[in-house]
């Protein structure tokens, strides 16, 4: 990075290095005089947000490696070792597992700043795939974070998480055994999860590197959406934005701090109390909040893809993409359309009767007369899992789903409410993840599932044709000049 | 450049107050059997005898009683038949509670003394140590002399034998049993918990410990309970394996409380909730500072950060 002419320092040292290797003309051109859109609001803090608290919890998480030890029969009490006995352990253990919170908090907040403004679309594809493969990775450094203090929740937590793997068809017994180290979770489960644990945030760092290399390549995208035109619409990094930045990392700070010294296990299980006992089952096996929407979404597939469900999924799915995703159904599928309309309502209701109403007493007679209802294609285990991993990767591919020329929410109202529907299905979808696997919630979790996938599937695609092209401003100096005539600022 | 200023003098502030943070550990209490702590250190350290008497008239609140989930564990795979969520646990004040709140030391050895002559003789409490004491309010000979009323097998010595020793400050406590299959061979097949975590491995861990002590009761009319066991109200499911532990006057106590059950469970609830976060203090004391400091930080960075962008348009 940085080649081309070089303007000298006066600093002899910084000269010396920078003549070598060009690190501070660098670091000035990208975080010195970077032209950065002036119009962030702080939702744009996030990104910087979920920086501090990598390095946080690398910090954090090396310190408390140095006194914690991966074994089965110690695991436990050498993290009690280390709250009770280790200078400032508490401390270190209560930053940490509050630092995952705080981390999860910064980086759905900034997934959702991507989508509102649509940060996510060309010329930002790429930018936008790292940040989901960085949400993976998290989600996975996580999951094996929670396993190692060996507590019920730990060893219960992998013991149904790692379970999953064993719905995939023909090797996934085989997997789980392999991922496990031995026939449960037990010694060689913990070393393994305490290696990767310490090596995925690395592997994070990387992707962090080529996620920022990108930004700075393509340039931030900002509130409205609109690229910057020329100097008056941008202002360079520092001061303007690393004191912003500041400010912002301040109040997320209160909030950490709060956390830490008043409310340190406000966000974890009791269970997590309790050593692993292999031979008790806790009431409920819960993840961390952060998990518990896709938890949810996991739990949604209660039913088996029967026969009538895969054809009438293919024929509805066909006349999707040909009314949502095309903006003209295509001309060769044209002449079937009636036909494919017949084959989705046919197929459908039987599907719909044995997916959801099988329990009800009422329709138990007609049910019971639907052939072939036994044969089923995928099972409700491996549903559940291809939905759980589904929901994630369908956001890596938003930039394709969603083709409308306008970048941001704020010209987009359809999108925009629609989205805060996501939103809400998310968030209720938490709510159901955190509750038994029993009803009303199921129904409530499958309608919430319903509305994550129809957001992306459907909604998103449709509006991409059909939501009107709002007349946008000239430029980022026009829109922030508006703005400051309507709020009767200077 | 008054923004160059600004941002010096929260660096500055920086400074100052990271040795705050880094001040050494409070010296330990000094302090009497009688309960008469003399703390040297943070004021926020020394309660004072004072606050023992007003526990005695804290008044019950089922206002706003919880809904708690069923405990798991050992407790829980003898006697849980309740389902998912138990019954609503009584929402008590305490000492400790809120961001000041801290423990009354003459309690918290009245608790210990509660656990040390009725819980130790079915429960370990493995995961705190007799210099731990120390937070108590004892002095070094007082814990010497609590450590060595306790027998610890230690070895091998040079003829490679196992031998009985006094404990000494540096000995955690001793489960009472051998083992986990000797425990349950002695409690009619139900695994007595470690103290040490309790308040924290149960859901409002405190105000459930102190519910469960105080909760026992005939079992009403046409209750169909299992043998070796007993009933309590607020216990999930209604029957636990647990006996009864505390009975008025189940102790004498040296500093002439009256030991009422609901005194007793009261002043072991103190103890074991110190026994789960010996730190808790300490970390309100440190979160107070960090509090303060980020919060004049916050400012400084808003004002600064006003400065920097007030000529942009």
């Amino acid at each position: 990075m940085a080649h081309g002419p070089r303007e000298p320092f006066d600093n002899k040292i910084v000269e010396w290095v920078d003549s070598r290797l060009p690190i501070f003309t660098m670091i000035q051109k990208e975080y010195g005089v970077f032209p950065t859109p002036k119009n962030f609001n702080y939702f744009w803090n996030f990104g910087a947000l979920a920086m501090v608290m990598l390095v946080t919890m690398i910090a954090s998480g090396v310190i408390l490696a140095m006194h914690y030890t991966p074994n089965a029969a110690m695991a436990f009490n050498s993290v009690e070792r280390i709250t009770r006995d280790v200078n400032y352990g508490w401390l270190l253990r209560y930053l940490h597992m509050n630092g995952a919170s705080m981390f999860f908090i910064a980086v759905y907040i900034h997934i959702f700043r991507g989508m509102y403004y649509g940060s996510y679309k060309q010329p930002r594809e790429l930018l936008w795939i790292f940040g989901i493969i960085i949400f993976l990775l998290m989600m996975a450094t996580a999951f094996m974070g929670y396993t190692l203090p060996w507590s019920q929740m730990s060893g219960w937590g992998a013991t149904v998480i790692t379970s999953l793997f064993s719905a995939i068809p023909v090797v996934g017994k085989a997997l789980v055994t392999w991922l496990w180290g031995g026939f449960s979770v037990d010694n060689p489960t913990l070393n393994r999860f305490f290696a990767l644990h310490y090596l995925l945030p690395f592997i994070i760092c990387a992707v962090v590197f080529l996620h920022v290399w990108a930004l700075h390549v393509v340039g931030s995208n900002n509130p409205t959406g609109i690229d910057p035109k020329g100097p008056q619409d941008t202002l360079p990094f520092n001061p303007y934005y690393t004191i912003k930045d500041m400010f912002g990392l301040s109040i997320f700070l209160i909030v950490y701090a709060f956390l830490i010294f008043y409310a340190p296990t406000l966000l974890t299980h009791q269970d997590h109390f309790v050593p692993f006992n292999p031979m008790v089952t806790p009431a409920h096996i819960v993840p961390e909040w952060y998990f518990l929407p896709f938890y949810a979404i996991l739990r949604s597939i209660t039913f088996d893809f029967t026969l009538y469900l895969i054809v009438a999924g293919v024929a509805g799915g066909i006349l999707i993409y040909n009314f949502c995703w095309r903006k003209t159904p295509c001309e060769k599928t044209k002449p079937f359309i009636p036909a494919l309309l017949a084959v989705t309502v046919l197929f459908g209701i039987p599907a719909m009767l044995l997916a959801f109403f099988k329990d009800v007493e009422a329709l138990k007679g007609v049910i019971a007369m639907i052939p072939l209802a036994n044969i089923h294609l995928i099972e409700a285990k491996l549903g559940g899992v291809l939905a759980m991993f589904g929901s994630i990767l369908l956001l890596a591919v938003l930039p394709w789903l969603d083709r409308h020329p306008v970048r941001s929410g704020r010209y987009r109202p359809w999108y925009r409410w629609t989205l805060i529907g996501f939103v809400v299905s998310a968030v209720i979808l938490g709510y159901i993840g955190s509750q038994p696997a029993e009803q009303p919630f199921i129904t409530i979790g499958q309608l919430a599932t319903l509305y994550y996938f129809g957001w992306l599937l459907v909604i998103v695609p449709w509006l991409s044709h059909n939501e009107p092209v709002a007349k946008l401003p000239n430029s980022i100096h026009e829109a922030v000049l508006a703005d400051s005539v309507k709020g009767g600022k200077k | 450049m008054q923004h160059k200023l600004l941002l010096s003098l929260s660096l500055a502030a920086l400074l100052i107050a990271a040795p705050a943070f880094a001040s050494p550990d409070t010296a330990p209490v000094q302090a009497t059997v009688d309960g008469s702590a003399a703390s040297t250190t943070a004021p926020a350290d020394a309660p004072k005898d004072a606050a023992a008497t007003e526990d005695n008239a804290m008044t019950k609140t089922d206002g706003d009683a919880q809904e708690m989930s069923a405990p798991e564990g050992h407790e829980a795979a003898a006697a849980d038949d309740g389902g998912h969520h138990g019954p609503a646990i009584p929402q008590e004040e305490w000492s400790w509670e809120g961001p000041f709140g801290v423990f009354d030391r003459p309690q918290l050895q009245r608790g210990f003394q509660v656990y040390k002559q009725v819980c130790a003789a079915c429960h370990g409490l493995s995961r705190v140590y007799f210099r731990n004491l120390s937070a108590l309010g004892y002095n070094e000979a007082e814990i010497k002399s609590i450590a060595a009323e306790t027998q610890v097998t230690d070895g091998p010595n040079d003829d490679g034998d196992m031998f009985e020793r006094p404990g000494r400050p540096s000995d955690h406590f001793r489960s009472p049993f051998a083992n986990d299959q000797a425990a349950r061979a002695a409690n009619g097949g139900a695994l007595p918990p470690d103290l040490s975590l309790i308040v924290r491995a149960r859901g409002d861990g405190t105000n459930y410990l102190h519910a469960i002590l105080v909760g026992y009761e005939a079992a009403p009319e046409g209750f169909a309970l299992n043998q070796n066991m007993h009933y309590n109200k607020y216990f999930p499911g209604h029957q636990i394996a647990m006996p009864q532990p505390l009975m008025e006057g189940s102790v004498t106590y040296e500093d002439g409380t009256t030991a009422s059950i609901d005194q007793m469970s009261r002043d072991v609830t103190a103890f074991l909730t110190w026994a789960s976060e010996p730190n808790m203090e300490k970390r309100k004391q440190v979160g107070l500072k960090v509090m303060l400091f980020m919060l004049v930080f916050a400012g400084l960075m808003y004002a600064t950060k006003r400065k920097v962008w007030k000529d942009v348009h």
